[in-house]
């Protein structure tokens, strides 16, 4: 069975054609339960967002700040396994139809093995991975098990990338492409700088015909509707699982997740 | 003028150019930090071929941090070895009292070259850290120094050093609070501040170029025992023994034996409370190949790829990783790596300290007790070098607790005499 990185290529698309950013949510999986992350994931979905970024948590997450590093924690103490993982990506789609992507670090699915890890993630009707410490350069057993089951490898381009890293990036990868607004690690930032528009800017430039989308740092409409105004989308992760993080209980942070998308969604359609 | 001190590897086959030990190694990164570690990587390069660069690293190797270190013979500690000649390659004798100041001295030249006034580092015993604070007070460099909250409390006088010496330390309080979670902190750090930063990695591990490069500073160790062990035994030792945590000591003592295929390359693992109780950081005993914090290596962790908590009674050693070109070596078979545990470690330190009057780190102490092992394997023709690779002040506080040494009348319980074997090899605590 083939992974739906057409359907996440379409959604996108879709978005482009209503002169809109897409919004892209980031959860982890089995925060703060496995039944409460699809809940959390579901709620997402049907609050706005139009693709969600599901994370397979990960003992050492040095690309990430305090919120989801709490967040794994939780996760992983509460015992979350590959297997949990692939059934949120797959309840989330069957209920919503919409786009589901893994993002992870590399040595979880090293382990697992390649190949069983894209056949299942494409089974559940994943989309593709997002994989931020895995380079280009040493991609290639990932990419060619990610093609043949039908996944989108988004690579990750920061502001430090050359601008012929920038064209091996974007030949290499599939979906769209993450710009990372900033060098630094996930979480909320209060401004969301001038380095992301230059850094979309030079994406583009290479000629790629993928979406560039604009992650880490953005927390609000008013942040949202700012990056909408250059990047096909917009990228937030840390705020809404630190709406989970502060609600007094689950039913109450699925309702944040939910209004928080909603909000979001609303600024993707504003642009600043 | 070749250099004397400064001594890179000759050969340059292992890592290839993509950073690869046979099938470890590599550069599992971040692309925020590309750019940086490939600048570090052409830096290098460059340096390693500068005359200059190797003139001044001499020049602080030797007025500076010592070098050459000495060579002692422990004729008193070889008794309990099965008779074999043991010979002690002293780099606790280093400024800064262990190894790590070889490779701090060299980054931190290189970190004034690429025009960084930034660095930040790792520690574990804090022995790295008061090497790089140390470096960082000399070149007027600013300087971080990332820290398990564990750690930084049973190192506490190395705290207290690199805060003295103008280091900001901070206590690192995620995950296991030890070396693990000191290098993601960093790590972190990094990615936000890479422009004037630079990362002074402590051991043989993470991306491209730090394995080769930290290798290249430590391996004047093996070079000058070669030549020393040569000169007083008159022939090569039958094993080169250091401890292994990340890898640094082992391989800088290693790395010019690797052609002598008469000389066993024998690495110490902390095997904790015993391998076989699940509490340890045996990584090459125990693991499996992995990726952790930028390489392929051998890896401590679950069936799923999550990374398992470590312990060793040793904080430098206290790491469920290890350098790319020890699981190269172990798996091609001209390494042999075995586990020592928390209490065998305990014993060896208190033999050296009452036989020989040198307290070593209790990092070093796996050596030692490896060397205990390897001597009685080899009988009394057999000659060691082990890498003494630190001193052992800053483990006071863990020594007395083990041996209840705070204890009133603890001098007179404790046997004040070598020749009690008994007691040196066998007791509990």
């Amino acid at each position: 069975m083939s992974g739906n990185i057409q359907l996440l290529s379409d959604t996108l698309a879709a978005a482009k054609a209503e002169d809109r950013s897409a919004l892209i949510a980031y959860l982890p999986a089995g925060f703060p339960t496995v039944d409460g992350g699809i809940a959390a994931v579901k709620a997402a979905l049907e609050g706005g967002a139009d693709v969600v970024e599901v994370g397979l948590p990960h003992s050492d997450p040095v690309l990430d700040g305090p919120v989801i590093q709490t967040a794994d924690d939780i996760a992983l103490r509460g015992g979350v396994r590959i297997a949990d993982v692939m059934r949120t990506v797959r309840e989330a789609h069957a209920a919503t139809g919409k786009p589901i992507l893994v993002m992870t670090y590399w040595n979880p699915i090293d382990r697992y093995g390649v190949e069983r890890f894209t056949a299942e993630l494409a089974e559940a009707g994943g989309a593709g991975c997002i994989l931020p410490d895995l380079p280009v350069q040493e991609s290639a057993l990932w990419r060619e098990h990610a093609d043949k089951h039908g996944l989108a490898t988004v690579f990750v381009v920061a502001p430090s990338s050359r601008d012929e890293r920038l064209a091996e990036i974007t030949a290499a990868g599939s979906g769209f492409v993450y710009a990372a607004s900033l060098m630094g690690v996930t979480g909320t930032r209060a401004s969301v700088g001038a380095q992301a528009h230059e850094l979309v800017g030079r994406t583009r430039a290479t000629g790629t015909d993928l979406p560039v989308c604009v992650g880490l740092g953005v927390s609000n409409a008013e942040q949202a509707a700012e990056v909408a105004g250059f990047a096909d989308g917009v990228i937030v992760g840390s705020a809404f699982v630190k709406g989970m993080l502060d609600a007094p209980d689950d039913a109450a942070g699925v309702e944040a997740v939910r209004a928080l998308a909603g909000e979001l969604a609303k600024g993707v359609r504003r642009k600043a | 003028m070749p250099s004397d001190f400064f001594i890179p590897d000759p050969e340059g086959q292992v890592p290839n150019v993509e950073g690869y030990f046979g099938a470890f190694g590599g550069k599992f990164i971040p692309e925020a930090l590309v750019a940086a570690v490939d600048e570090v990587a052409v830096e290098y390069d460059k340096a390693k071929h500068d005359p200059e660069f190797a003139r001044e690293l001499d020049d602080l190797l030797v007025n500076y941090t010592g070098r050459p270190s000495a060579l002692t013979e422990v004729p008193r500690f070889a008794a309990q070895a099965g008779g074999a000649r043991v010979f002690l390659k002293r780099e606790d004798l280093n400024h800064t009292g262990s190894h790590k100041i070889n490779n701090v001295l060299g980054q931190a030249l290189l970190t004034k070259r690429m025009g960084k006034t930034r660095v930040i580092a790792e520690t574990g015993a804090g022995q790295h850290g008061v090497a790089t604070a140390t470096a960082c007070a000399l070149f007027g460099l600013d300087c971080t120094i990332y820290m398990g909250e564990i750690d930084t409390q049973r190192q506490a006088l190395n705290v207290a050093r690199m805060r003295m010496l103008g280091a900001e330390v901070i206590a690192v309080k995620s995950g296991s609070r030890t070396l693990k979670d000191a290098i993601n902190e960093a790590f972190r750090d990094w990615v936000a501040n890479v422009d004037r930063t630079h990362y002074l990695f402590g051991t043989v591990a993470g991306p491209h170029p730090f394995p080769a490069m930290v290798r290249d500073f430590h391996r004047v160790i093996g070079v000058e025992a070669r030549r020393q062990i040569l000169e007083r035994a008159g022939r090569l030792p039958d094993a080169a023994i250091a401890c292994v945590g990340g890898g640094s000591n082992a391989i800088g003592l290693f790395h010019a034996f690797i052609p002598d295929a008469s000389v066993r390359l024998i690495g110490c693992e902390p095997a904790g409370h015993g391998v076989e109780t699940g509490e340890h950081a045996a990584t090459l005993t125990a693991g499996e190949p992995g990726i952790l914090h930028g390489s392929r290596s051998y890896v401590l962790q679950d069936d799923e790829g999550q990374i398992t908590e470590p312990y060793s009674i040793s904080a430098g050693l206290d790491y469920p990783g290890i350098g790319p070109e020890h699981s190269y070596l172990k798996d091609s078979g001209r390494g042999e790596y075995r586990a020592v545990t928390d209490d065998a470690a305990m014993q060896a330190l208190r033999l050296l300290s009452r036989t020989e009057g040198i307290i070593p780190a209790i990092e070093s102490a796996h050596a030692l007790a490896g060397a205990l092992e390897v001597g009685k394997e080899l009988g009394k023709d057999g000659l060691i070098i082990v890498n003494l690779s630190g001193r052992g002040d800053k483990d006071m506080d863990t020594a007395a607790r083990y041996f209840g040494l705070y204890e009133e009348g603890a001098d007179a319980e404790v046997p004040a005499d070598a020749a009690d074997t008994a007691e040196i090899e066998g007791d509990a605590r």
